[in-house]
């Protein structure tokens, strides 16, 4: 570091981003475009609309990369606080599209369950900054609570696939933080013997007049067609047979770019937007399956990475939860298109086309970007 | 909690935590790859399959069923092509009720038309339109399209159906088409003959009985249904999820059925249906040298149109509960004692076999005792003495009472049985019935109680006169007329004369040949001729026939319908329906036969009178080219 330190300043100053981290982002962008442009061919959806998305999401991760840590830790409480405000706000007032209730007009209409993605992890990891060296078990319980309130309001929207996705950012930083091992463990087994049993009779738990406590009937219906697809043919299990039809006729090497029948046909659901993957592994094949998969586990394995070597708590948790993150958007919608998941709207990271999502996958990686940069910043 | 509290042992737990994150991590992306795995290695040829099947539709091309038409080309059963209301069910994500009931709104569909079709339609996503009502009128079609947007997946098609020209004319002898059944598609699907294809499969032949949509329920388009099909055509296709075609991959082009051209000659059909007027009856000619049918009439008739797109239950019923019995082809299945009309036969049986020469002579007093019982003659007094001529043309019952009693019931049955009395023709229509030529055998078999099925002597003697247990069709007594006129030699008697393939233009004799001959001596025959030429020339029917350039040998007969038990017969005293049978055969010209014909007159009463005059009207047009005054003018339908 020592022997060009004028070469590296200018370039920590000029670009400062993790090349590494940067390189297979633009890896993931490049899958992204090329099957986007299979995917939206005959429809009305414009490659112009996702350059601008794209574009937009760069200039947010770029200006977020420049952005302190510690300004972040500031906010946390401020953007937290404001997500729940606002999704109380819904709750009472939001607009209700497609029989759910997520959307609040305030001049332009926002969607506030989106913030929280960001702001949970900031403010669970902000808690856990401020409790640094002094942390007792039940500080984990107050954890939950922040947790467990916006996870609820969301889920009560209902939106499953963002009530997840908010979740699990805050239980990330829960369990990075050091949740006891004795916590964890009874829920991993409860969990894989849920499955089991889901699998062994889902028969049964899925009669029509079955109903199950808390969940609601078209979300029981999406695990139930999950469990079976044909029970449902022509209905909700629809989605899932094409898309698994789409991905197992691919082959070793797909039917190549522009020549998905499943995709051109129309068979594909959301075929740019949450189920791209179809459309990519169809005309790509297993080969573009393991490519993609490499991108992912390299793009995380370096975010876990970036958050190890992050000089405070905050942004130890925050960057791992962060990448997490990406790893539970992208592990769910595989998961789902590929029929091992219950179907939600959770897009493939810098894949599925979408304003939205976007905007917030680039603030996710210009905080990677930001918690890479200024631990070199502090060290040096 | 030490560990939470001293910040080196809180990092190194949580550089930990982050390699079991990464492991997670990797576990989780491994089941990603194992599913991929599955799905497009071990599963691909079953996914790669369902692809195929998802992409591509085949859609049914229905063959142009053969035209009919009579011998001299007039066409009689003909494809109109009409506009009708299909639902493409792929592409539809409502229910298909909400939608049916929508177009009850502009379009009239009975109730049971709906219930077809939500049953037809019903878990099926079909990318081939399930008809709904057909024949839509113009003004429906209008309606249709101005509020077409409304109804995404639905079409108004034009498609080709069955038409019959002339309506009630002919129509037992035509038949009808109607919608094919359930069952019918399960004996359409073993009947495909698909050995000319390149490949064949299971799912292919549905796809051919899908194409197609009616068949031949009754007469030649049901007997011919196999000739009038052809063969349903394929369209391969790439389309949409939501079942709209992008492009064409192959087709397979329809075949058209062949066509047929009837021995029939509709002109002489449709006179013939007209001297019948508001008379019941059946009527049969028959060219003898070839066994053609020129006419087979049945009266009343019906119009086969209204079956072809399912008849409705109120005119079912109707023409199901008419005493009249329009539905009823007569001339194939209605049988009647052929009464005098059987004398030329028996005749020609007492000189075949020799039990009566030409001019050996009876006394006839009027009446003929057998067993205590006592056999009148119509002509109270008798004819004096009568030889075999003047028993044909003065139609002496005492005659030929003694010549039954002579002869013995099986003796006469063995002789009319060649002549196909009590036996199948062979016609080419199905449904034909035996009738009854009695024998002391076919009386065993008929009663099961032995005691009741002994040939009881007294039975032969009524058999002479065409009566007791003899009943024949028209048909049969149409052919059996053909053979005497024809000497012997049996043509099958066929309403069909011609298959024509209507690509090579290939044309088959139905009737190449002759069945049998009956060897019969020519002089003997010649005294049958003759002998019928003097009932038209001065016997019975001399009046009918006065003034005639041509010679006809004939025979009038009478059919009892009800037995009076010695009472006198007085037509106009009993109810219509058991008045007699007027009943006549005859061929003409005599020398040289060109036709045959029998017919009856359903309780039309003395055959001279009712059923003589069609047939001099039919001889007069078919022999001089000269229409029957009284009849309307022929024209051809179009």
């Amino acid at each position: 570091m020592e022997k060009r330190p004028i070469k590296h300043y200018f370039s920590l100053i000029w670009f400062g981003l993790d090349p590494t981290l940067a390189l297979l982002l633009l890896g993931l962008v490049f899958v992204g475009n090329i099957t986007f442009l299979s995917a939206s061919s005959g429809t009305v959806v414009s490659w112009l609309d996702q350059a601008r998305n794209l574009l937009m999401a760069f200039a947010i991760l770029w200006i977020t990369s420049r952005i302190p840590p510690k300004w972040l830790e500031k906010a946390a409480v401020w953007l937290y606080g404001a997500g729940v405000v606002l999704l109380i706000a819904v709750a009472m007032f939001g607009l209700i599209k497609k029989g759910a209730r997520r959307w609040l007009n305030i001049g332009i209409v926002i969607q506030p369950s989106e913030i929280m993605k960001i702001a949970m992890p900031m403010m669970l990891a902000w808690y856990f900054q401020r409790r640094e060296g002094m942390l007792k078990v039940w500080d984990f319980g107050i954890a939950l609570i922040f947790l467990l309130l916006p996870t609820l309001l969301i889920a009560r929207q209902p939106d499953l696939g963002t009530a997840i996705l908010v979740f699990a950012a805050g239980l990330y930083v829960i369990i990075m933080a050091g949740l006891p091992w004795r916590f964890i463990l009874p829920f991993i087994v409860i969990g894989v013997i849920a499955i089991i049993l889901i699998i062994i009779f889902g028969d049964t738990i899925c009669a029509k007049d079955v109903t199950w406590p808390l969940i609601k009937s078209y979300q029981k219906h999406r695990v139930c067609t999950l469990l079976d697809p044909s029970s449902d043919p022509l209905g909700k299990g629809f989605h899932t047979i094409q898309s698994m039809i789409a991905i197992g006729s691919g082959g070793l090497f797909g039917k190549g770019w522009l020549k998905g029948t499943q995709t051109h046909l129309e068979f594909i659901p959301e075929k740019h937007t949450d189920f791209i993957f179809a459309v990519y592994s169809e005309e790509f094949g297993l080969i573009g399956n393991i490519v993609l998969l490499v991108l992912f586990v390299l793009f995380i394995k370096r975010g876990l990475q970036i958050a190890a070597e992050a000089p405070t708590l905050f942004t130890r948790l925050l960057g791992a939860a962060i990448t997490l993150i990406f790893f539970t958007y992208a592990f769910v919608n595989m998961g789902m298109v590929s029929g091992l998941l219950p179907v939600v709207g959770v897009p493939l990271p810098f894949i599925s086309y979408g304003g939205t999502a976007l905007v917030t996958l680039g603030l996710g990686a210009g905080i990677l970007m930001s918690i890479h940069r200024h631990k070199r910043l502090v060290q040096s | 909690m030490a560990n939470f509290k001293d910040p080196q042992t809180s990092l190194d737990d949580f550089h930990q935590r982050i390699r079991i994150a990464l492991i997670f991590v990797s576990v989780c992306m491994a089941l990603l790859f194992a599913r991929f795995f599955w799905l497009q290695v071990i599963k691909h040829h079953k996914y790669s399959t369902a692809s195929e099947s998802n992409r591509i539709a085949i859609i049914t091309t229905p063959a142009l069923r053969g035209l009919i038409t009579d011998r001299n080309g007039v066409v009689l059963a003909g494809n109109i092509s009409a506009f009708s209301l299909e639902i493409t069910t792929a592409g539809i994500d409502r229910p298909l009720e909400e939608i049916v009931d929508e177009l009850q709104k502009i379009v009239y569909i009975s109730d049971k038309d709906k219930q077809q079709f939500l049953k037809t339609a019903k878990n099926s996503k079909s990318t081939e339109g399930i008809p709904i009502r057909n024949f839509l009128t113009d003004q429906e079609v209008a309606r249709f399209l101005a509020q077409r947007f409304r109804f995404p997946g639905v079409e108004a098609k034009g498609r080709y159906f069955r038409n019959y020209l002339y309506g009630e004319l002919g129509s037992h002898l035509l038949g009808y088409v109607g919608k094919v059944s359930q069952k019918d598609r399960e004996q359409l699907a073993s009947e495909i003959d698909d050995s000319q294809d390149e490949f064949s499969s299971d799912e292919l032949r549905a796809m051919r009985v899908k194409g197609i949509q009616h068949m031949g329920k009754i007469g030649i388009e049901q007997s011919y249904e196999k000739q009038l099909r052809g063969v349903t055509g394929f369209n391969e296709v790439e389309i949409t999820a939501g079942g709209r075609v992008v492009r064409s991959l192959s087709s397979t082009a329809s075949i058209p059925g062949n066509n047929l051209t009837l021995a029939v000659d509709i002109k002489l059909q449709y006179i013939i249906e007209q001297l019948y007027g508001n008379r019941r009856g059946a009527a049969v000619v028959i060219e003898p040298a070839t066994g053609d049918i020129l006419a087979f009439v049945s009266k009343p008739t019906f119009d086969p149109n209204a079956f072809v797109d399912g008849i409705d239950s109120d005119l079912w019923k109707k023409l199901n509960d008419s005493p009249e019995k329009p539905l009823f082809n007569r001339p194939l299945r209605g049988v009647y004692p052929p009464g005098s009309t059987y004398k030329p036969f028996m005749a020609l049986a007492a000189l075949e076999t020799g039990k009566r020469t030409a001019t050996q002579t009876i006394a006839d007093p009027g009446f003929f005792k057998f067993g205590g019982n006592t056999f009148r003659d119509d002509a109270k007094n008798g004819h004096g003495m009568v030889d075999m001529k003047l028993s044909i043309a003065a139609s002496c019952d005492t005659y030929y009472y003694m010549l039954a009693r002579d002869m013995g019931v099986n003796a006469i049955h063995d002789f009319m049985k060649p002549f196909g009395f009590g036996q199948l023709s062979g016609i080419d229509i199905a449904g034909e019935v035996r009738g009854i030529l009695p024998s002391t055998e076919w009386k065993k078999n008929y009663f099961k109680d032995p005691a009741k099925g002994k040939w009881i002597e007294g039975e032969t003697i009524s058999i002479g006169i065409g009566q007791g247990y003899n009943s024949f069709s028209i048909l049969q007594l149409a052919q059996a007329t053909s053979i005497l006129a024809n000497r012997g030699v049996v043509m099958k008697p066929h309403l069909v004369k011609l298959i024509e393939d209507p690509l090579t233009h290939e044309k088959t004799l139905t009737v190449p040949s002759e069945s049998y001959k009956i060897p019969l001596k020519n002089e003997n025959l010649d005294v049958i001729t003759n002998a019928m030429i003097e009932v038209n020339r001065s016997g019975t029917a001399s009046q009918v026939f006065n003034g005639t350039p041509y010679q006809v040998a004939g025979k009038t007969g009478t059919a009892q319908v009800f037995s009076l038990k010695s009472q006198t017969y007085n037509a106009s005293a009993i109810s219509e329906f058991k008045r007699d049978h007027a009943l006549y055969i005859a061929f003409a010209p005599a020398d040289k036969p060109k036709y045959a014909i029998a017919l009856v007159v359903e309780n039309g009463g003395f055959g001279a009178s009712a059923a003589a005059p069609i047939v001099r009207q039919a001889l007069d047009y078919l022999i001089l080219g000269q229409w029957p005054s009284g009849v309307p003018q022929w024209k051809n339908a179009q």
